[in-house]
Parts: structure tokens; sequence; C-alpha cells
């Protein structure tokens, strides 16, 4: 087997199982790490460990949380794969938080596996290592004798084997070797193989995976109350009815705010009354029943205000910062041929995780137990610390697994808050949020307004590019990507306005919008050329590839390039039009992978219907091929449904929208009949795949529609343009 | 406070609870019936669904005092050992994501094959309709019934 030698970057540390067997854990030891200058605290190069027990089972501890992006299954793999473990003979459990054994044990970014990658096959092949020296000593043969395959080692000469099991005691006693080699990506024999969600028969049978399942001897159910409206502060409260109903505990007002304050602390309101008691339907009852009076700290904003305020901010020279400049755009612009311009926007929009906020807590004294479903455990330790003035030390956090994330549950507000309840209960509590607290606390995206101008010159050549977006508490713009470097005269411009309206990252930032305006934009730039949009864009990524603009824009073009020509090969492209059938195409790149999709759609008397969507996609390796398409696919549908049918409204501070009643998500009639995914095979080391396949598909949305009606699709949600056309098919 | 005999996955059992209790905290905390989701409180989105007789119904707006003697089936009780056909398709398809709408999904989808054991689409979108999928699973679901229709 052909191996490559990775420089290791961790110290691990074996040592026997109760009962016998191998533990294998990775650890600086405290001696070593003072010799190595490294803090005696805070996050280091650790990962995974593993146990091997005598009867052979494997125990792979997944330390990463899990919210749907399948790595409970798929970085265990990875584990097993540089093991040569029989993936059958593998359990894998959910670790807590433990920043002494795990690095970076957060769900964000799509960087788990990125992050993963190279520790996690050290955890594996190491394990391997000391499982081979202890099967050669047994056997009395050199180690490079024996082979690994499904959990077994084999001495082809004499034919002897012995199981991982058998060797697993020997193993913990075997010093942990340096520098061991990876596998080649040949060689794999598990990545890349489609595995089934180590969870799928929980969930379909209904078992307790989630934090809201959490049930404890003596708990208490809180739920609260926070301000109807930003800027928004309580007034008065009348609890005295609420109070006397029937299971209720206590009723009191909380401060849930953070002294230490970090990113991850989000929290527009950190005062809320709070009703605790023992079932969740009368602690609902009772929260219905409270009399509370609200007041405003100044004028409350409104929808139409940043509206009005986003578009003075286009329209205006103040606060806006230059990202990036080439060469002369105002010149270039002043001579070209022919300039195209036009403005996008997009919403607020919700998460909505389907699993409400909710936590588990139980402070007692000076300890704190908590539990729950949360991206960011070890920023919500020390949240909690602060919050509670406890020692980071003496709190523990369990992970569940999530009803979703989407970037909601990097922000553990609700967490800290379950914590602070339980202080003052001095009981275990489980926090619940209802689908309105949910939707109407803030940490949204933020609503973004973008204005693109396109200058041609008179062969219809793109000389000159520029982009201002603006946003609530962020602009959109990522002054480095795509069209920069491939365009002489660029300008990139960002501005915000600050707003009461918390805001926070949410599945794929910024990009979720950027990503569909700019290539809706560019189509209408190409079809202004009277070029294909296809042959548009590789134009451009021969224009980079050749001669770059500037250097550093963030892409590689011949990867973005890659992925447009197999999209437009398996889609067909090229090949002769259906009639009635409109095809748009888009291709976007965000973290570190490319995505190129063609979207197909027929008209009907009602609107559009997503007939395929066809999408290339280059993330490097694949660890688990299934699992990977249906995360492209998801990401597909929730980028639709977004651009199409979601938004959320502030009118006098407050949201409109409470519910799904008025708050609308696609659902199954409203989906693409097909999917069909396909990878770039290039043995490039994996990247991000939970985010990537949502940004551009608005655009290819858009490109379709355009081409279906003339019409283009620039305001989300797109269904509030799309109603006022006049009906077709 | 009122007691009812409520009749769940075959077992019969006593809860007291108010009578505008809905069924889904009925489960949910008298019973530690976890499977079935909390996911609007609305009749919204599907995640709380249920069998109350034959019929889908969505637990968290149907009070504890309308089910009487019709029997309650959750996703636990679809079936002894968690081989409906369903549950082996969602397998199959690996359909879950974060999972959390599933046992919602699947109980919607059993209802459905019960009524109209072969499916079409249309027949699909509308039994389906009034569940929401938040990580976009919606053409696995599809597949999955069809699989377990022995459509496919």
């Amino acid at each position: 087997m052909a191996k490559h030698s990775v420089s290791r970057r961790s110290f691990l540390k074996a040592s026997a199982l109760a009962g016998g067997g191998l533990v294998l854990g990775f650890s600086l030891a405290p001696k070593l790490r003072e010799a190595a200058g490294a803090p005696s605290s805070g996050t280091h190069d650790i990962n995974a460990y593993l146990t091997i027990s005598t009867d052979g089972q494997i125990t792979i501890y997944s330390a990463n949380p899990e919210i749907g992006q399948n790595v409970k299954t798929s970085m265990p793999m990875i584990v097993a794969d540089e093991l040569d473990a029989d993936w059958s003979q593998v359990r894998v459990v959910q670790a807590g938080l433990d920043t002494s054994k795990y690095r970076r044990q957060l769900a964000g970014g799509s960087q788990s596996i990125r992050q993963g990658w190279q520790t996690l096959r050290q955890a594996g092949a190491t394990a391997r290592q000391m499982l081979i020296e202890a099967a050669a000593n047994r056997l009395g043969v050199p180690t490079a004798e024996l082979t690994t395959a499904g959990g077994i080692i084999t001495h082809q000469a004499s034919g002897r084997t012995l199981t991982y099991g058998e060797v697993a005691q020997q193993a913990a006693s075997v010093p942990v070797p340096n520098d061991v080699p990876l596998k080649q990506a040949g060689d794999f024999s598990i990545i890349g193989t489609s595995r089934r969600n180590v969870d799928a028969r929980g969930i379909v049978t209904g078992a307790p995976l989630f934090g809201i399942d959490i049930e404890r001897e003596g708990m208490l159910i809180a739920m609260i109350e926070h301000a109807p409206g930003f800027g928004m502060r309580l007034r008065s409260m009348a609890a005295e009815a609420a109070r006397a109903m029937p299971g209720i505990t206590d009723i009191f007002i909380i401060d849930a705010s953070v002294p230490e304050r970090q990113w991850s602390d989000v929290n527009a309101f950190t005062e809320k009354v709070v009703v605790v008691g023992t079932s969740t339907w009368e602690v609902l009852q009772a929260k219905r029943a409270l009399v509370l009076e609200w007041e405003s700290d100044g004028t409350p904003e409104s929808t139409e205000m940043h509206e009005a305020q986003l578009t003075g901010l286009l329209d205006g020279d103040s606060n806006v910062q230059v990202g990036r400049r080439d060469g002369d755009p105002e010149t270039a612009f002043a001579q070209a041929a022919r300039i195209i311009e036009r403005t996008y926007s997009a919403p607020l929009l919700a998460h909505n995780t389907l699993e409400p906020m909710n936590f588990f807590a139980h402070v007692q004294g000076n300890r704190a137990e908590l539990a729950g479903p949360v991206q960011t455990p070890a920023s919500l330790r020390r949240s909690v610390a602060s919050a509670c003035d406890l020692p980071e030390e003496n709190i523990s956090i369990d992970l569940t697994r999530m009803g979703g994330g989407f970037g909601r549950r990097l922000y553990g507000n609700f967490a800290v808050e379950a914590a602070v309840i339980s202080q003052r209960m001095q009981a275990p509590i489980k926090l619940l949020y209802t689908r309105e607290d949910d939707l109407t606390q803030g940490t949204y995206r933020p609503s973004y307004k973008v204005r693109y101008r396109a200058g041609l010159d008179e062969n219809g050549n793109l000389v000159a590019f520029a982009v201002r977006g603006a946003g609530i508490n962020e602009s959109p713009v990522f002054a480095n990507r795509f069209p920069a470097g491939a365009v002489d005269h660029y300008l990139a411009e960002l501005v915000f306005m600050d707003s009461d309206v918390t805001t926070g990252a949410w599945r794929a930032p910024r990009s979720n919008f950027i990503a569909g305006a700019e290539q809706s934009f560019l189509d209408e730039v190409a079809r202004a050329a009277g070029k294909d949009p296809i042959d548009f864009r590789l134009a451009l990524f021969e224009r980079a590839m050749a001669r770059p603009v500037g250097d550093d824009h963030d892409y590689e073009a011949a990867r973005f390039a890659g992925v447009l020509k197999l999209v437009r090969e398996r889609s067909g492209w090229d090949g002769a039009s259906v009639p009635g059938l409109y095809r748009g195409v888009s291709v976007y790149y965000c973290h570190n992978s490319y995505v190129a999709q063609v979207l197909d759609l027929t008209m009907s008397a009602s609107g559009p219907i997503i007939e395929k969507v066809w999408c290339a996609i280059d993330c490097g390796i694949v660890i688990n091929p299934d699992a990977a398409r249906n995360q492209v696919e998801g990401g597909i549908v929730d980028g639709i449904g977004h651009a199409m049918y979601s938004g959320l409204t502030i009118a006098d501070g407050r949201p409109e929208q409470t519910n799904f009643h008025t708050y609308r998500l696609i659902r199954m009639n409203e989906a693409p009949r097909a999917i069909e995914t396909f990878f770039v095979d290039n043995g490039i080391d994996p990247t991000g795949l939970g985010e990537p396949s949502l940004p551009p598909v608005s655009g290819a949305l858009a490109n379709a529609y355009f081409e279906a009606t003339g019409t283009r699709l620039s305001t989300q949600p797109f269904i509030q343009t799309i109603e006022q056309q006049p009906p077709q098919g | 406070m009122a007691r009812y005999d409520i009749t769940v996955n075959g077992t019969t059992r006593q809860v007291e609870a108010s009578s505008s209790t809905p069924l889904l905290w009925v489960l949910r905390d008298h019973l530690k019936l976890l499977g079935t989701k909390f996911g609007c409180g609305i009749a919204q989105c599907g995640a709380c669904t249920v069998h109350v007789g034959d019929q889908a119904i969505r637990s968290c707006s149907f009070p504890v005092a309308a089910v009487g003697t019709q029997p309650v089936t959750t996703i636990e009780g679809l079936s002894a050992s968690g081989d409906h056909p369903l549950q082996q398709a969602w397998i199959e398809h690996d359909v879950p994501q974060c999972g959390y709408c599933q046992a919602g999904q699947i109980m919607s989808a059993a209802a459905l094959l019960q009524a109209t054991p072969a499916p079409t689409d249309d027949d699909i979108d509308q039994a389906m309709e009034g569940n929401i999928c938040r990580c976009g699973t919606y053409l696995r679901i599809r597949a999955a019934i069809k699989t377990a229709a022995g459509m496919g």
C-alpha cells in the first residue's frame, strides 16, 4: 500500500480500557504542553479518541456537534478508514464538550471535515499501527509482513490472522508511534463509499435523540417571554393570575446578559420574563396569562425605514468602505459603449430550525451541568461562566443531536438563559421556546440591498464592473470574489447600517444572497453582450487564469471553470432546446468549494414549476457520497425556498410574522421534481459541503424565470413579483 | 383537571390533564413518548403528526378530550420492531438530515398509504404538504414513500 507521511501536530496517548482493550486518546500531557510553550488553557491541536474492546467492538467518539450535516457519520468514517476497521463493528458515540481532548468542537462555516481531516486520519492510522505492532509481537514476525483489512490483521506468509479485539489489550501498552504514514486517496476503503446515517434507525423509530427530549428526575419546565419588538423593554408586569394557575412553580424576571461578551453572545432581549412549572402545557397557559406592558427606548424601526436607509446608503457617499479597486473604474464606465445596472434586495430571514430553541441546565452551588443543542459548546461554557459567575471548569456541556442549526445555534443565548434560570431555581430545568418566541427573537439573516453596474465595450466585452452592497449590521459584498480578477476595471464597495434588530450567521452567510444577485446580474450582462451565459462566464475564468487582474482574488479559476463545464455537459446545455422548458445557469464559490447549477422550469397557470436542478460540485474528496448528495439536495431546496417564499418584516419595531401561518417555508409540492448531483473526482483534500449548494441556486432560478417570462427577479422573496405577473402556461 | 383513559400504541393509559391539553403534551410530558415532536403549536408544520383512528392529525392542536375511545398511534407504535415499510424505506433512502421532522413525515405518509396504497405524485403532494422539512429532504421523502408502496 502506497503511503505518505504527514507531520504530526498532536501527541497521542494510549491506555487500557477497563475490562481489557485499547483506549487511544489525543492529549497534550501537561508537562509536554509546558515544554512546548503552549498556553495551559484554551484550544489545542487535539482531536477525537477511540476505543477497541477485546470482543472487537470499536467505539469512535464523534466530537463535533451534529446539526443534520451528518458529521456524526462522516467524521468517524474517516477514523475507521485509516484504522482499516470493519464499519459494521463501529459504534459511534457523541462526545460532550472536552477542550482538553478535542479540537474545534464547533459546527459552522462548513469546516468540520476540512478542519478534522488530518487529525481524524491520524487517529485511525496511529491506532492501526499500534495494533499491528502488538500483533507482530504476538506472532513473532516483523510488522512489515502484516496487513490489515476489515478489523483483521493477517500474516500472509503463514496465513495466520488476529482480530483487532484479540490484540487490543496488548496494543494499549505499545508506545504511541510518531509520524505514522497515512493512506493515499486511492487506498481508501470506507471514505468514498456511502454509509447510512448512524442515527437513522433512532430517528425513524422516534428515539429521544434531541435536546427537547431530555428528561431528568425532578426536572422543571421553563418558558420565557421577551419583548415583542426590538428596542423595547418591560414597563410593568402583572403575574398574580398566572402564578396562581395549576402547575406553576414560579414567575420572575431574569437578566441573561453576559458580562464578558463574545461574538456568540447575540441576544436582543436579555431581559426576560420566566415562567417555571411542572408541565409544558401548564407553563404555556401561564405564559399566555401574563399581563405585560412594554415600552420603546426610541423610535421603533420598520422594514420601510430599513429599505429607505439601505437605498440611501447605495445612493450616498458616507461611510462607504472600498473593498477592492482595480484599474480606473470611473473612466472605464465613462468610456463604456453600454452600461447595465440593477439593484437586488432580500429581506430579513429567521433560521426556523424545526426544533425550537431549548436547553437543559442544572446549576447546584458552584457547579453546572448543561445539555442540549448548540453549535458552539466551548463558547457557551465561557458565556455561562460569565453570566452565572461560575468557574469554567465546573461547567459540563453534553451535546444532543440538533433539530437543525443553519447558524442559529452558533448563538447560545437560550442555553445561557437556561443556566441563569436553573441557578435561580437551584433545580434542574429544561427551557423551551415556542415557535413565536423563536421566530421573533432576532439573530436574523440581515436584509441586504446591492447595486451592480457593468460596462461593455462596443464588442460586448466586460471592461468595467462595480458592486456596492449595503445591509443591516453588515455588507453582503466579498470584495475579492469573482468577478474580481477577471475584469480590468473593478470596484467593490461595502456599507452597512446599525440596527436594534439583531443579525447573525445564516447558512452560507452573505453568500446566501450575493451569489444569486451576482449570477442573475451576470446573466443580464451576458445577454446584453449577446453571448451564451456559460460561454460568457468561461471567458471571464479564462481571463482570470491567463492574465489575472490584481493578485489576490480568492478563487481558483480552473476549478470554477471545471464545474461549469461539467454541468454544461451533464445537463445537455448545448443540445436542442425543449419547447416550454426554460433553463438558467449559475456558478459560485464559497467555503472553499465550487458549485455550478442548471435549473429547468416550466410555466403553469399558477407560476413556475421547477422540473430539475443539475448540480456539479467540486468539494474535493467526498467522504460519504449518498449523504453528500443529500446535503447538496437540501441546500438547493433551502436556497430555492427562501428566495421564493420567505421573508420577515418589521413594523413598529415588531416582527410581523410570528409563526408558519405567516412566515412561509417551502413545502414538498414546491420543491424541484428532481435534482441530479455530480461530484468532481480530483483527490483534493475535502472542502465545504454543508453550505455551498445553497447560494447559487436563486441565481439559476431567476435566470430561468427570465428566460421564460422576460421578467428579472431581483427582489426576494420572488413570489411577490411572480404573483403580479399575468398567468402563463 | 380531568382523568382520561386513552389507548396509545395498543395500551390503555390513564392521564390527568386539563381538557384543553393538546394530545402532543400528553404524549410527551405525561406518557414520555418523546418521538412526537413540537414544531409550531398551530398545526402548520406537521412535526407532531400522530394517528387518531386511521387519520393523521396534528397533535399540537388536538385536545386530549377529543381523543375519546379512538386508538392513538405514535411513531413508537407504528410497528412492533421499527420495521414498517416506511421506516425501512426511510433508512434505505438515507432520508434524514437533522431528523427532527421525520417522525411526523412518516406518520403522515403511513396514513396516506393506508388510505391510498399506490399514491400518485399529486396524492403524495396533498398528503405531505402539511409537513415541513426544514433541511429540504422532500425528494427523498417522496422516493421513500414510493419504495414503501412498492412503486420504485
